[in-house]
C-alpha cells in the first residue's frame, strides 16, 4: 500500500490503512494509531485527526454485522424512515448501538449510492436493495443468528 | 463475484436508451479483460497512441463533453489547462466518491466495465503526460475496490499498465485509494487533501487542480463517467460524439431515476432528453397515477423544480440553468403529490449539516441553524415569521463559503421555501399565540461574485 504513493508521500496511506486494519481488528485502537503512524512516517496525532474526521472510522467496535440503513432523500421517499424505525424496534437498538451479544449494530446513514433501488441498506459492505419490511426482518434474523452471508468484504 | 445484489441495469434496455457507455454491461463476465478486449476494449487507447496530445485534447474539446461529476465544466478545456511542459510529474485522479444523494451511476461503470475507466485514464494520461493515476473511491464501495483492483492487475498482465506499455515507451501506473466516509471528499480539492492522508477540508482556489493538484503537482481530476466517456470520443471522433447530444453538451449520460417512479433505475440517455418522457416513459410513470409535485434534476444540491417548471424541460446543462437549477450529477429525484416538502427540506439540510467540514462559519453554523428551524417546522412548532427567515438565512450563505457545499445546502432550501411556501404555512404552530412580527431580518449586501473563494 505504501508503495502506491510517490516517494515521501507515505502519509497518503493513512486512511486506507486505517480502514483496512479496522476491518481486521474491529475498531481503531490506540496501538493501531501508533502502528499506522509509524508505518506512514507521521505523528500519531496526524492519524488521530483522521480517525475523528472520517465517519467510517470508529474507536469502539460495532456489531459483527453492522446494519446501515439509508434515510436520505430517495430512500426517504420510498420508506427508508419506516425501515429505520422498524429496525430499531426489532432489535431494541438505536443509532450506532450494539446488541449485548455483539452480533448486530445499527446506524442511520446518508446516501450509500443505491438511490434507484431504494430503500437500501448495507450489511457490512454488502448492499441490500429494494428492501421490504419482510426482507429487513429476514436480514436482522440472519445477523442475529450469525448466518448472514457476506460477499463484498 | 464480489457483488451480492442483482443486476443494476434494466435488461433488456429501455427502447429509448442510447447504448454506448453501457454497451458491455449486459455481457456475461463483463468486468473481465477478456470480455473487454473481445468487445472493442483498449482499441481507442491504441488509436490514441497514434495521436499527438494536442490531437486528443482537440477531439475532447470538439466532443462538447462536460464533466459528469456535477459542475458540468467542459472536460477538453480542463485537460488543456494542465501544463504539460511542467517539469513536475503529472497525475490523473478519478473522482469515484459518488455520494451526492440521488446519484448511483458510477457504481455501474465500475462494477460492469472497470476496464473502460482504465482506458479513459490511459488516454487522458497520454494527453497530459501523466505517469500515475489514482481512483479515489468511497469506502462504502468496498466491493468495487476489489473489482477495480482485479481489473488493474489484469491490465498489468496484458501490458496495458506498467513500464513501456505496448512497446511504446509510455509508462503508467494505476491505483485505487479508499475513502472512509465523508461526502465533502467528493469536492475536488478536499479529495486531494484526503488523498494526501489528511482531513478532507478543501483548499483555497485558485490555483485549481490542473495547476496544483495531487501532491502539489498538475492533475487532471474528473468524475468516473467523464473518464469512461473519453474512449468513445477517441473511437468515433469528437464531432460524432457531440452530435449525440445537444448544442453545448455532447454525448450520453447515465441518468439515475429515483423517488416516486414505477420503474426507477439507471438509464443511458442522450443529453437533451425531455423530462416529461423521462418520468412517464422511461421511468414508467408515478405509482398510483399520482401527480408530479416536485423534481430534482441532478442530486440533492440542485434547486427543486415544480411540476409546472418541468413542462417542456430537457435534461441539458443550459436548459436547466435557464430554469434556475442544474443538471448536476444525473441523480433525478421525482416527488409525487403526497410528498411533504418540509420533511424533504429537513432531510436535505440534515445531510448537509452532517457533512459540512466545519471550516467556514456560514456553512457550519448555517446548516445547523437551518436544520433546527426546519425540524421545528416539521414538528409543527414553526412560527409564521420564521418561514421567510429560513429563506433569508439560506440566502446569506450563498457565495460566502470556501467550497460549494454551502451553496449546495442553501439552494434547495431557498427553492423549497419559495415554491412550497404554503406547506410551511400549513405546518405552523397551531397552539401558540400569534407572535409579533420582528424587525426586518438583516440581509447582508450582495454576495461576492462567483469564483471568488471557491
Ligand atoms: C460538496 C461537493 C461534493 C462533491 N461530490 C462529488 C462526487 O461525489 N463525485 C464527483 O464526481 N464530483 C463531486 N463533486 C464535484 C467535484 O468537485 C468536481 O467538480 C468533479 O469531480 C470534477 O469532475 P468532472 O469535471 O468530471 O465533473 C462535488 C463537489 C462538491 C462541492
Ligand atoms: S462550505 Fe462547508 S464544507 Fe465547504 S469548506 Fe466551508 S465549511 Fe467546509
Ligand atoms: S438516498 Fe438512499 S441510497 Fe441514495
Amino acid at each position: 500500500m505504501l508503495a502506491s504513493y510517490p516517494p515521501g508521500r507515505q502519509r497518503s496511506a493513512v486512511v486506507p490503512m486505517l480502514i483496512f486494519a479496522q476491518d481486521e481488528v474491529g475498531s481503531i485502537t490506540p496501538e493501531l494509531v501508533q502502528e499506522v503512524a509509524k508505518r506512514c512516517g507521521v505523528q500519531p496525532v496526524q492519524v488521530e485527526e483522521c480517525v475523528t474526521y472520517y465517519s467510517m472510522l470508529r474507536k469502539k467496535p460495532l456489531g459483527k454485522y453492522h446494519v446501515q440503513i439509508c434515510t436520505n432523500i430517495s430512500c426517504l421517499l420510498n420508506g427508508g424512515e419506516e425501515l429505520w424505525k422498524r429496525a430499531c424496534e426489532q432489535t431494541g437498538l438505536g443509532h450506532k448501538q450494539v446488541s449485548a451479544d455483539g452480533m448486530v449494530s445499527l446506524e442511520e446513514v446518508e446516501c450509500i449510492g443505491a438511490c434507484s433501488w431504494a430503500p437500501a441498506l448495507q450489511v457490512n459492505y454488502d448492499f441490500e436493495h429494494l428492501v421490504t419490511p419482510e426482507r429487513l426482518d429476514e436480514i436482522l434474523a440472519a445477523c442475529r443468528k450469525g448466518d448472514y452471508v457476506e460477499k463484498a468484504k | 463475484m464480489f457483488a451480492s445484489h442483482p443486476p443494476l441495469f434494466s435488461n433488456p434496455p429501455h427502447p429509448r436508451e442510447v447504448i454506448m457507455l453501457s454497451k458491455r454491461f449486459r455481457l456475461p463476465n463483463s468486468a473481465s479483460i477478456d470480455t473487454f478486449l473481445a468487445h472493442g476494449g483498449y482499441r481507442s487507447f491504441r488509436k490514441a497512441l497514434e495521436m499527438t496530445a494536442d490531437e486528443i485534447i482537440a477531439e475532447v474539446k470538439t466532443s462538447n463533453l462536460r464533466g459528469r461529476g456535477g459542475a458540468g465544466f467542459p472536460t477538453g478545456l480542463k485537460m488543456g489547462f494542465v501544463p504539460r511542459n511542467s517539469p513536475k510529474p503529472k497525475y490523473i485522479v478519478v473522482n469515484a466518491d459518488e455520494s451526492e444523494p440521488g446519484t448511483c451511476k458510477d457504481r455501474l461503470l465500475m462494477e460492469y466495465d472497470p476496464h473502460s475507466l482504465l482506458e479513459g485514464m490511459l488516454i487522458a494520461a497520454r494527453a497530459i503526460d501523466a505517469k500515475k493515476g489514482y481512483i479515489y473511491i468511497r469506502g462504502e464501495y468496498r466491493y468495487l475496490i476489489h473489482i477495480l483492483d482485479r481489473a488493474i492487475e489484469e491490465a498489468y498482465r496484458h501490458g496495458y499498465l506498467g513500464r513501456n506499455i505496448l512497446g511504446t515507451g509510455m509508462d503508467f501506473d494505476a491505483y485505487t485509494h479508499s475513502g472512509a466516509g465523508a461526502y465533502e471528499c467528493g469536492e475536488e480539492s478536499a479529495l486531494l487533501e484526503s488523498l494526501e492522508g489528511k482531513r478532507g477540508v478543501p483548499r483555497i482556489k485558485p490555483p485549481f487542480p490542473a495547476q496544483v493538484g495531487a501532491f502539489q503537482c498538475p492533475t487532471m481530476l474528473s468524475n468516473v463517467e467523464t473518464f469512461c466517456s473519453i474512449p468513445y470520443i477517441v473511437e468515433m471522433g469528437g464531432k460524432a460524439y457531440a452530435d449525440l447530444g445537444v448544442e453545448k453538451a455532447g454525448g450520453t449520460k447515465l441518468t439515475c431515476l429515483t423517488g416516486h417512479l414505477n420503474k426507477p433505475g439507471v438509464y443511458e440517455l442522450p443529453l437533451g432528453f425531455p423530462v416529461d418522457q423521462l418520468i412517464h416513459d422511461v421511468g414508467g410513470g408515478i405509482p398510483g397515477g399520482r401527480k408530479l409535485k416536485a423534481f430534482i434534476p441532478g442530486g440533492s444540491s440542485c434547486p427543486v423544480l415544480t411540476a409546472k417548471e418541468c413542462e417542456g424541460l430537457t435534461m441539458d446543462y443550459d436548459a436547466m440553468a435557464k430554469r434556475g437549477t442544474m443538471l448536476g450529477s444525473g441523480g433525478v429525484v421525482v416527488m409525487d403529490e403526497s410528498t411533504d416538502m418540509v420533511k424533504v427540506a429537513l432531510r436535505i439540510m440534515r445531510f448537509y449539516q452532517h457533512e459540512s467540514c466545519g471550516w467556514c462559519i456560514p456553512c457550519r453554523e448555517g446548516t445547523t441553524w437551518l436544520r433546527k428551524m426546519l425540524q421545528r417546522f416539521d414538528e409543527g412548532l414553526g412560527r409564521r415569521h420564521e418561514i421567510a427567515m429560513i429563506g433569508e438565512l439560506a440566502k446569506n450563505m450563498l457565495g460566502r463559503t470556501f467550497c460549494a457545499l454551502g451553496d449546495a445546502a442553501a439552494l434547495p432550501t431557498i427553492s423549497i421555501v419559495e415554491k412550497f411556501y404554503d406547506e410551511f404555512e400549513r405546518k405552523l404552530n397551531a397552539v401558540s399565540a400569534p407572535v409579533p412580527a420582528p424587525g426586518p431580518f438583516p440581509v447582508l449586501n450582495d454576495p461576492p461574485p462567483l469564483g471568488v473563494g471557491r
